[in-house]
């Protein structure tokens, strides 16, 4: 898979044991005045079996993992309690398929403003790990896989 | 004179006759009948019309947009991946027809009338296109435009907020007023705008 890799390549650790752990093209969708939820996305991979199961963020009351599927034409979202990151297979979490839902936003979000996202993470053991990504914010109009797909 | 009455009458006849063998030969020859990406729904007996107030508190219906190509797109201003994609591509087919693109209404008519304030409504199309047009109702009308345009969409609480499910179709008029296209979610703002060139030219806005 060609993937053109941009510089907001964010690789943070909290530990040993999550110090492969990547997070490529963390970004957030800006927002207009008064409006309540957007949506965060980026690419995640892990060098072990690991589950991301809770995401925070200061400028919502609650992140959620969001799942997006089309049934006929019909759009459709549903929370999911976690995401597998199987060892070695990067998530997308693009427009399209999972998402970071932000809900209760606590004021506008601009473009060009950065986001700090935690991101919790489990390990087959149960171990729970966390890593702070920043996230920048991409404009609301900003394509579909405008991430990294023409 | 009704001799030369007759004669025009006769002119006519074999002239006539070849309109109709003309038109069957459009009918039969698929070829020469426009083909479109999207999914065509010429004649469709829904879609017919649309009354609902811009985010100015103006009455709009599709009759005041006619000599434009019109795309309506059902969706939510909290949407965040389906709704900002379409109404990106449709932007980006604006561009692409150049001046064309100014013959092309782009219509965004929320499904969330309860969310989705007026103000949040002119703020959210201008971030795609100042030209673009946000439209609503009460839960009433939505309801009733929803219907006619086969549109499903329902509220599902997600935690301690709620999220919309809907269709994700563009439904493109040509410059009559007609319904003539559905879009699926997944096509490229290439195939759109090819499309809506093909309905340009051969449905004129004059």
């Amino acid at each position: 898979m060609k993937r053109l890799l941009f510089a907001s390549l964010v690789v943070a650790a909290a530990s040993a044991a999550f110090a492969q752990l990547t997070v490529k093209e963390p970004w957030v969708r800006a927002t207009v005045p008064q409006q309540m939820a957007t949506g965060a996305f980026m690419q995640i991979t892990s060098p072990t079996d690991t589950r991301l199961v809770e995401v925070r963020t200061p400028v919502a009351g609650v992140a959620e993992i969001h799942e997006m599927a089309m049934e006929k034409d019909v759009m459709k979202m549903r929370a999911v309690a976690g995401l597998a990151l199987p060892a070695g297979k990067t998530a997308e979490l693009e427009p399209g398929g999972y998402h970071v839902m932000l809900l209760g936003l606590k004021g506008q979000v601009k473009e060009g403003e950065t986001v700090p996202v935690t991101l919790v993470l489990e390990g087959k053991d149960g171990k729970r790990e966390t890593i702070e990504i920043k996230a920048p914010v991409r404009p609301l109009a900003t394509p579909a896989g405008g991430s990294t797909k023409k | 004179m009704p001799s030369v009455f007759r004669v025009a009458i006769d002119l006519k006849k074999p002239l006539f006759g070849l309109l109709l063998a003309s038109v069957a030969a459009l009918t039969a020859c698929d070829g020469s009948r426009p083909r479109f990406s999207s999914i065509d729904l010429t004649g469709a007996s829904f879609g017919r019309e649309f009354r609902l107030s811009d985010p100015d508190g103006k009455e709009r219906a599709l009759a005041d947009f006619r000599g434009k190509v019109v795309m309506v797109f059902f969706g939510f201003v909290q949407c965040p991946q389906v709704c900002p994609t379409a109404l990106a591509r449709a932007g980006a087919v604006r561009e692409m027809l150049g001046a064309g693109g100014k013959k092309v209404q782009v219509i965004f008519i929320t499904v969330d009338p309860e969310r989705d304030t007026p103000e949040i409504l002119k703020a959210y199309t201008a971030a795609f296109d100042p030209g673009f047009l946000a439209l609503y109702g009460d839960l009433e009308r939505t309801k009733a435009v929803a219907a006619e345009f086969r549109v499903f969409y329902n509220k599902v609480p997600t935690g301690s907020s709620y999220t919309m499910d809907h269709s994700a179709l563009t439904y493109v008029f040509d410059a009559q007023g007609r319904l003539r296209l559905g879009v699926n979610h997944t096509s490229s703002a290439e195939e759109l705008a090819a499309d809506v060139r093909t309905l340009m030219s051969t449905y004129p806005s004059s």
